[in-house]
């Protein structure tokens, strides 16, 4: 088996970077695939407690680097999706704790055994931004569609064009688009991202409650049924296995609240 | 436009359109490293130059960074001349 090594980054925080590989992760491994995840952002931990599995955790990425454990007895196996582990980040170290060829040595030995790698790289453009992309040779770049993190996230395409190792062009995740917002045109749409950052569109993941109350429980939306985030991005799953998906028509209105009644009947008028 | 923001008193200009094109001028200084502070540097110096051969204003001359094709950016600057300088000798 020769896995492949995709690496989900962004530049900017807080934009559902663990989010997104935690689900993309569980998705993957529901459609048969056998999926290693790795958090890379040692020091900042996680993505166990976004996939439920913190209470697992024994030894981590820096444990096998470093030799205290084989790389098995660090990874985690989901009790849930048996073809799904996570590789956990450690907690009380720092990003200089594995080197970018360490990275790569970890992600060879996965490769014999995964069909996909997906590595969840820290915010920022600096150490842990480069362990995390060197083993990758694809990409995915999440990001909100407001000012701060569009503009981050074009460093981060400009970054990763500049590797020394072959890489795919990255693919692009616009991730809480708020549609009631982008109908008022006061939030950029997912072409005016597309036109500004010039590339490929992977999927649109709506901003959604589930996420929040999902997360909360340590449950990946896609492991919902009535999620519309977790159908986004079961889709994404899908197409990063080549199949097309058409994009969710996310234009139709699911709007309940009051102020949105009142809101459609003067529109109406 | 609804009758609600009719009501509301909602501009026509939108905040996404700000944000379009913020974004897209920010992001030409980005990609080519060249700050705005430096642009205007650099328009004073051609405006020292350019003035030694022809009659030009400051505040008419442009000189800004626009996408061309293949993702490529240009430095294009725009210098609207008055006059012939030998014109203004002969007066």
């Amino acid at each position: 088996m020769d896995g492949r090594v995709i690496v989900v980054t962004s530049g900017k925080g807080g934009v559902g970077k663990t989010t997104t590989t935690a689900n993309l992760g569980m998705a993957l491994s529901n459609l048969g695939k056998k999926v290693a995840l790795i958090d890379a952002d040692i020091g900042l931990r996680n993505l166990d407690l976004v996939l439920g599995l913190e209470n697992r955790i024994v030894y981590d990425i820096v444990d096998v680097v470093e030799e205290k454990c084989k790389l098995k007895q660090a990874l985690i196996k989901d009790k849930r999706q048996p073809n799904l582990a996570l590789l956990p980040a450690a907690q009380t170290r720092d990003k200089s704790a594995v080197t970018p060829e360490q990275m790569i040595e970890v992600c060879n030995e996965l490769k014999k055994e995964f069909d996909i790698i997906i590595i969840d790289c820290p915010a920022g453009i600096e150490q842990g931004f480069k362990n995390a992309i060197a083993a990758a040779t694809e990409s995915i770049i999440v990001t909100n569609p407001e000012v701060s993190s569009i503009r981050d996230a074009d460093r981060i395409i400009g970054l990763l064009d500049s590797v020394d190792h072959e890489m795919i062009p990255p693919k692009l995740i616009v991730n809480r688009i708020r549609m009631e917002m982008v109908k008022e045109n006061e939030m950029l749409n997912v072409d005016d991202v597309k036109e500004i950052l010039g590339i490929d569109l992977l999927g649109v993941v709506p901003d959604d409650e589930s996420i929040i109350t999902s997360t909360n429980k340590g449950i990946p939306a896609v492991m919902l049924d009535n999620s519309l985030a977790g159908q986004a991005l079961k889709d994404i799953a899908r197409r990063l296995l080549g199949e097309n998906v058409p994009f969710m028509d996310l234009t139709k209105d699911n709007n309940t609240g009051i102020f949105s009644f009142f809101k459609k009947l003067f529109a109406k008028s | 436009m609804s009758l609600l923001d009719i009501l509301f008193g909602k501009k026509e200009k939108t905040s996404k359109e700000d944000a379009k094109k913020r974004l897209q001028l920010v992001l030409l200084h980005d990609r080519t490293e060249i700050p705005f502070e430096k642009l205007d540097m650099m328009k004073k110096e051609i405006f020292e130059v350019v003035s030694k051969y022809v009659d030009i204003d400051m505040s008419s001359l442009e000189v800004n960074l626009e996408n061309i094709e293949d993702g490529k950016v240009a430095l294009v600057a725009n210098i609207p001349i008055n006059k012939r300088k030998n014109d203004n000798q002969n007066n």
